[in-house]
């Protein structure tokens, strides 16, 4: 409601400065030199924002596209043809992987937190400050605990699971946080009514609640693939850096580790580029997936 | 049938506790995490800074593996001095981006812009990183000399990777200050600019500082761009134009052939980035709690 008024009240604005004409506009600015300083500033600093957005998108379509050549998308990895597609088959696996694990859970924490928990509750309370501090976490930390607990201490090895379960907790308060926003909007009416009709509490939330919320769950659920696929520091010590497609006991790198490691070794930058290419070809359908999900749940 | 029917009801009765129990066990699933990570971050971490002496380990300022010597100091302050040059950078420019979304923007362009700077917020930084590599280094050492791999270019790219962190909860500060605050100011004889920085901005003041806080955090956690375009000297930061070595850089170069007490040492540098990351989450909570209570 808020946002809606504040943008009827912007467009008020904006048919007011349209109004007054330009001419006018400038002569006040003349009069008071710091208001025209601030606005000039705030216009500059917008411009600068886009345009580095823009050249930085522009830049990398420019510079990678020509090498995206068939050979970089053959099966098997050698130095000859720095092949993707090992690590993108492996980003594939751990991304599904790691949402089959993560979301049930990250939705499972939000159906208790929004349906069960009672207000004041203080395990409620810890788990939000838990997860607070979760998302808070940057992802190298990540990558040291699975290094510690899930190469190490379970003795799984640097392997694509060590890198999966790393991820899960990683984009675990991610889906969390959405999933409880999107439970909270779904409005009580539609409990009590099921309620009323005799359904039980499970019966309500499965039937009635979840569908309802299934845009805003979804929406998270994109943004946990977003940064599943962006990850890097989190991975390179958990599931390793081999051009390979392993079991899932074995060390496989993404599409982002193996990004870094053509780039460290700079050798192969065109390939680099290329790759960067595909990893934000990945990102512009996940943003215009987002906002779809974003609108859908603007129509409620 | 009046027995068929209990048993049905118990039945039920059953699966829903059954339910409640696996929805909460679910929900601690985050606070298990967080205990686990601190007990082995801690448990590997704190031996090791015993070992080679609290003091020496903090505030020591050579890193020599090979001979034994681990301070990171020049790491801590060089983690700061990138994340300093990064606020430096990202701040005005996102404060003013802020500023023109929520006030300036045409309506026909706003919705593009958003999505741009969500855009901007889900690019990897893995992809930020080799834009630095390309392009600003080379621009670095062809406009001002040096190797291009410096202090720099790590808090240019930081400033602009901590831009969509900062610019949408600005944006949402500044759109929940009420609408009469800016036109009592007009209605004063206040022009529009004086209204907006002079009346609106400190009226969102907790949330802005609580999205300054939230970009810091993230610039001294970031790991894959500052490695690529820092340069990596572990030494103490001696210029702009020089290299620097962060903490976080420090744990992933040498993370790969470590072992015995250099591997506890770079572990013990997470529990110090870690520690770090704690204490301006704590500083962010208590901000947005602030920002909370003032509306």
């Amino acid at each position: 409601m808020q946002t809606n008024a504040a943008v009827a009240n912007s467009e008020i604005q904006t048919k007011k400065r349209n109004s007054s004409s330009a001419g006018s506009q400038l002569k006040s600015y003349l009069r008071h030199p710091g208001s025209g300083i601030l606005a000039l500033l705030t216009g500059v600093a917008a411009v600068l924002t886009f345009a580095v957005l823009l050249f930085l998108v522009g830049y990398i379509l420019v510079k990678g596209i020509p090498y995206l050549t068939p050979s970089l998308f053959s099966l098997e990895y050698n130095s000859e043809n720095v092949s993707l597609m090992p690590s993108l088959i492996n980003t594939f696996i751990m991304t599904v992987m790691t949402l089959l694990i993560a979301a049930p859970i990250g939705i499972f924490a939000a159906i208790y937190l929004v349906e069960y928990a009672k207000k004041g509750n203080r395990l409620v309370k810890v788990i939000r400050i838990t997860a607070e501090t979760l998302s808070g976490i940057p992802s190298i930390v990540f990558g040291l605990f699975g290094m510690l607990f899930f190469v190490t201490a379970m003795n799984w090895g640097m392997s694509l699971m060590a890198g999966i379960f790393t991820l899960v907790i990683m984009v675990l308060p991610l889906i969390m946080r959405t999933s409880e926003e999107a439970l909270k909007a779904v409005p009580d009416s539609y409990r009590e009514a099921s309620f009323g009709l005799g359904a039980g509490k499970l019966r309500t939330i499965f039937t009635i609640v979840l569908p309802s919320a299934v845009p805003g769950i979804l929406a998270g659920i994109i943004l946990a693939i977003g940064r599943i696929i962006g990850e890097t520091a989190a991975l390179l010590y958990t599931s390793g850096t081999v051009a390979q497609i392993p079991d899932l006991m074995g060390s496989g790198r993404t599409l982002a580790l193996h990004m870094y490691v053509l780039s460290s070794e700079g050798l192969h930058m065109n390939q680099a580029s290329a790759t960067a290419v595909v990893i934000l070809v990945f990102v512009l359908i996940i943003n215009w997936l987002s906002g779809k999900a974003a609108k859908r749940i603007a129509k409620g | 049938m009046s027995i068929k029917n209990t048993s049905k009801v118990s039945i039920d009765r059953i699966k829903e506790q059954g339910m409640k129990t696996v929805f909460m066990v679910a929900a601690c699933v985050s606070v298990l995490a967080v205990l686990l990570i601190c007990l082995f971050l801690f448990a590997s971490g704190i031996p090791a800074i015993g070992e080679i002496g609290p003091t020496k380990f903090l505030f020591g300022t050579t890193w020599k593996p090979s001979n034994n010597l681990y301070g990171i100091f020049s790491m801590i302050v060089a983690s700061i001095y990138v994340t300093g040059g990064a606020i430096l950078v990202g701040v005005p420019i996102a404060l003013f981006t802020s500023v023109f979304m929520a006030r300036y923007c045409p309506k026909k362009i706003y919705r593009p812009l958003k999505s741009g700077i969500e855009l901007m917020a889900g690019v990897p930084s893995i992809v930020y990183g080799f834009f630095g590599l390309v392009v600003m280094v080379p621009f670095i050492r062809n406009t001002f000399g040096g190797t291009g791999t410096s202090w720099l270019a790590a808090s240019l790219l930081l400033g602009i990777m901590i831009l969509p962190t900062i610019i949408g909860p600005t944006e949402s500060a500044l759109r929940s200050v009420p609408e009469s605050y800016y036109e009592g100011s007009l209605a004063l004889g206040a022009t529009k600019e004086r209204s907006i920085f002079c009346v609106m901005l400190p009226a969102a003041k907790s949330g802005i500082l609580a999205a300054v806080v939230l970009g810091i955090g993230r610039a001294i956690g970031e790991t894959m761009a500052v490695i690529m375009v820092a340069g990596n000297q572990a030494r103490m930061p001696q210029g702009i134009l020089k290299g620097l070595r962060t903490m976080t850089a420090n744990i992933v170069t040498e993370m790969g052939y470590a072992t015995g007490l250099h591997r506890e040492a770079l572990i013990a540098t997470g529990v110090v980035l870690f520690v770090f990351i704690l204490i301006i989450n704590l500083s962010l909570s208590l901000l947005n709690r602030r920002a909370e209570n003032a509306n």
